[in-house]
């Protein structure tokens, strides 16, 4: 989920009564290692004024049930992605390397035997 | 006494898990939420294994309902500390805070006991305590040193909470861990946390007691009110 | 957590609906896998080309084209599910404190706390869309987003806390787990996460109302009570009869939606009536009964209109609700403050170290 986009409208209607708290925590992006021997994977995202609280906080959030061995929290607005435009030229000269296979976008929680 | 001490410190983890369970959906942060709740389960699982302990110690056929539901506040062993109502987030940080900061070290010495149960206790309890100290210093650290509002209100916590700690540490030579000699680990903790939070330790005056003899504050009452009623409102039935 | 004491899976309800999770999830992989289209040709039109991926079952990703009123029509559904979790905490957490066995106690604070997790997928989720959850969080409390009117039941009985696990979350997993085949890839991951972890809540509920059932006949009565009362809420949780529900259409051809309300409604009722039958309750309405015809039961529709008034705001806990809310956010105004101001500080204080 470390792919927003770019836009940032998407209020519906006038500014919020409740929107007082002014100081809103940055995004952070958490990968999980599940186990020994696996690459980090994306797992999801949360809000943490600084990294200390973000780690613990994915910590709490993203392996209640003991889904982890090791976490990773990254500032989402460190993270450039490629476009969707550029998808072509970026991988499909991988194509035909299945050897190697990307693990970044599916795998939700859970997916052992993979 | 085992009993005795095994009583007290299960009693002290399961006020401490009611107390944090009140946070539910009331937590500054929806993560906190899950932060809280995730200290509560774990003072709670420590609660189970000692009063199950407990009961078999005692030899009366009490398991961990029997002692949690159908005791009075007279019979209850726990601290002051963690009976004291919740307050602001400070105060529960707080609270947390020196609770932690006492059980870390407790756990840690029970680990390596002769009794080989209260040992098991220890050993897994220590890690998760450990935790719980991590995460409230951090909150006191943020509070301590964030706004002005903040260090005022975390420095009033610490104010009002601290009298409440001198019980922990009453020398106890026959129990199984002697909680006098926790506290120099205890000060230690707490200094460098407070130093690091900009926040001033109280001098130590007024160091209300009572609790481990079953004297408690008024506000004990009220929590096993609350947490008992269903319980006892249905004698012998299984839930 | 200590211990392993949540409900063994045998006997319980609900493995069916797990398995179709699993299969989504099998199938989302399966997706993947197929020969992938790279982003549009230059020529292409970006619209027949978000059609395509649709059509082929592929997923729709964060930074993909997509029509406004797709990404639109995902805010609002993404958030309202989020809502509902968040929200959702209160009924339940009601009882925590007097929850009557240790062990329930510690079962239920696992539950709530999982609620409060599947809030923070969804948000996580419709984030990707890009809208901020604060934005989000401020429209639940101004009121101008909902959340599932379930919620603004009360929780009067210890035996409503087996209700809402066994209806409320079974009518949740049987809306959900099509969701995990939505055609936008991050809500299809949440919601896998999300039913995965349901499960459990419906196992434990279902458990609570099984003791009760079969305890003394003051615990049966309470939990005969529950069902009662929670019974056509449960049923009018799927929305509006397909007739006048007025997103469903659009949102069946993008692949946000997968069945019509009534068509979910009549699932959950025909799953539920054996499971009464274990239990030993009674689903309180006399007209239900199997149709041969149809291959399913016939069974009274809920209140509608009791529907509309609770949505709208005058369902019995609305207000409380709400209320419970904005003052949880309120009070740790100040908490949110100082952690952002120390993060400043220690930001500041860095740099020239870095530098």
């Amino acid at each position: 989920m470390s792919e927003r986009t770019e836009r940032s409208e998407g209020r519906e209607g006038m500014p919020s009564q409740y929107g007082m708290s002014g100081a809103s925590s940055p995004l952070w992006e958490v990968f999980v290692r599940a186990r020994r021997g696996l690459s980090h994977t994306h797992v999801g995202s949360l809000h943490a004024p600084d990294a200390e609280l973000a780690l613990r906080n994915a910590r709490d959030l993203y392996t209640r049930r003991q889904e982890g061995v090791s976490i990773w929290v990254v500032p989402a607005g460190a993270i450039t992605a490629s476009s969707p435009d550029e998808k072509d030229a970026f991988f499909d000269p991988a194509a035909d390397k299945v050897y190697r296979h990307p693990t970044f976008y599916e795998v939700p929680e859970g997916a052992a035997h993979l | 006494m085992s009993l005795d001490f095994t009583l007290a410190i299960g009693d002290d983890a399961l006020v401490a898990a009611q107390r944090l369970g009140e946070w539910t959906s009331r937590a500054p942060e929806m993560e906190e939420d899950i932060a809280l709740a995730n200290i509560a389960l774990d003072q709670l699982g420590a609660a189970r294994l000692l009063l199950t302990y407990a009961g078999e110690l005692e030899g009366a056929g009490r398991d961990e309902d029997d002692l949690a539901y159908l005791r009075g506040d007279r019979e209850f062993r726990n601290c002051l500390l963690v009976e004291l109502p919740n307050g602001d987030f400070g105060v529960t940080m707080a609270k947390l805070f020196f609770l932690a900061a006492y059980q870390s070290p407790l756990y840690t010495a029970l680990a390596g006991c002769a009794d080989e149960r209260l040992a098991a206790v220890g050993a897994k309890a220590r890690k998760e305590s450990a935790y719980h100290l991590d995460h409230a210093a951090l909150w006191v650290k943020r509070l301590g040193d964030g706004t002005e509002e903040s260090h005022r209100r975390m420095q009033d916590a610490v104010d009002e909470v601290w009298p409440y700690v001198h019980e922990l540490f009453a020398p106890d030579p026959a129990a199984p861990v002697d909680p006098s000699t926790l506290r120099a680990d205890f000060d230690a903790t707490v200094s460098a946390v407070l130093d690091e939070a900009t926040l001033t330790r109280p001098e130590t005056g007024w160091a209300p007691g009572g609790g481990r003899d079953g004297l408690h504050t008024e506000h004990l009452s009220y929590l096993l009110a609350e947490m008992q009623v269903l319980h006892r409102a249905h004698p012998g039935a299984s839930w | 957590m200590y211990g392993n004491d949540f409900a063994p899976p045998e006997d319980a309800p609900g493995g069916g609906l797990l398995g179709e999770v699993e299969a989504a999830e099998a199938a989302l992989r399966e997706a993947a896998a197929r020969a992938r289209r790279g982003g549009p040709a230059p020529d292409e039109d970006v619209e027949a080309y978000f059609t395509d991926v649709i059509n082929a079952d592929q997923k729709i990703e964060p930074r993909d084209w997509m029509p406004e009123a797709y990404r639109r029509t995902l805010i609002r559904q993404i958030a309202q599910h989020a809502h509902s979790e968040i929200i959702g905490m209160q009924p339940e957490g009601n009882w925590i404190s007097r929850a009557p066995s240790l062990k329930r106690k510690a079962i239920l604070l696992a539950k709530v706390q999982d609620e409060a997790g599947h809030g923070l997928y969804l948000y996580a989720a419709a984030e990707t869309l890009g809208i901020s959850r604060d934005e989000l969080v401020d429209l639940l409390l101004d009121g101008r987003q909902k959340y599932s009117s379930i919620f603004n039941y009360p929780t009067l009985t210890w035996a409503d806390v087996g209700a809402i696990g066994w209806l409320v979350d079974g009518a949740a997993i049987v809306n959900q787990v099509p969701l995990c085949r939505c055609s936008y890839g991050p809500y299809a991951r949440a919601m896998i996460r999300v039913c995965k972890e349901e499960s459990f809540h419906q196992r434990q509920g279902y458990e609570i109302l099984h003791t009760l059932a079969h305890g003394t006949p003051a615990q049966k009565a309470m939990a005969q009570d529950a069902v009662d009362r929670w019974w056509y809420p449960s049923l009018a949780m799927f929305g509006p009869p397909d007739g006048d529900s007025t997103h469903s259409a659009q949102s069946m051809a993008w692949k946000i939606k997968r069945f019509s309300n009534d068509e979910l409604r009549q699932r959950f009722v025909d799953m539920c009536v054996g499971q009464a039958e274990v239990l030993g309750l009674t689903l309180p309405d006399p007209d239900l009964r199997w149709n041969d015809e149809r291959q399913a039961y016939d069974y009274t529709q809920p209140d509608y209109a009791e529907l509309m008034r609770v949505i709208k705001g005058d369902g019995p806990c609305n207000r409380e609700r709400m209320a419970h809310r904005r003052k949880a956010h309120a009070d740790g105004a100040w908490v949110r403050e100082a952690a952002a101001a120390y993060a400043a500080k220690r930001a500041e204080r860095k740099e020239p170290v870095a530098a």
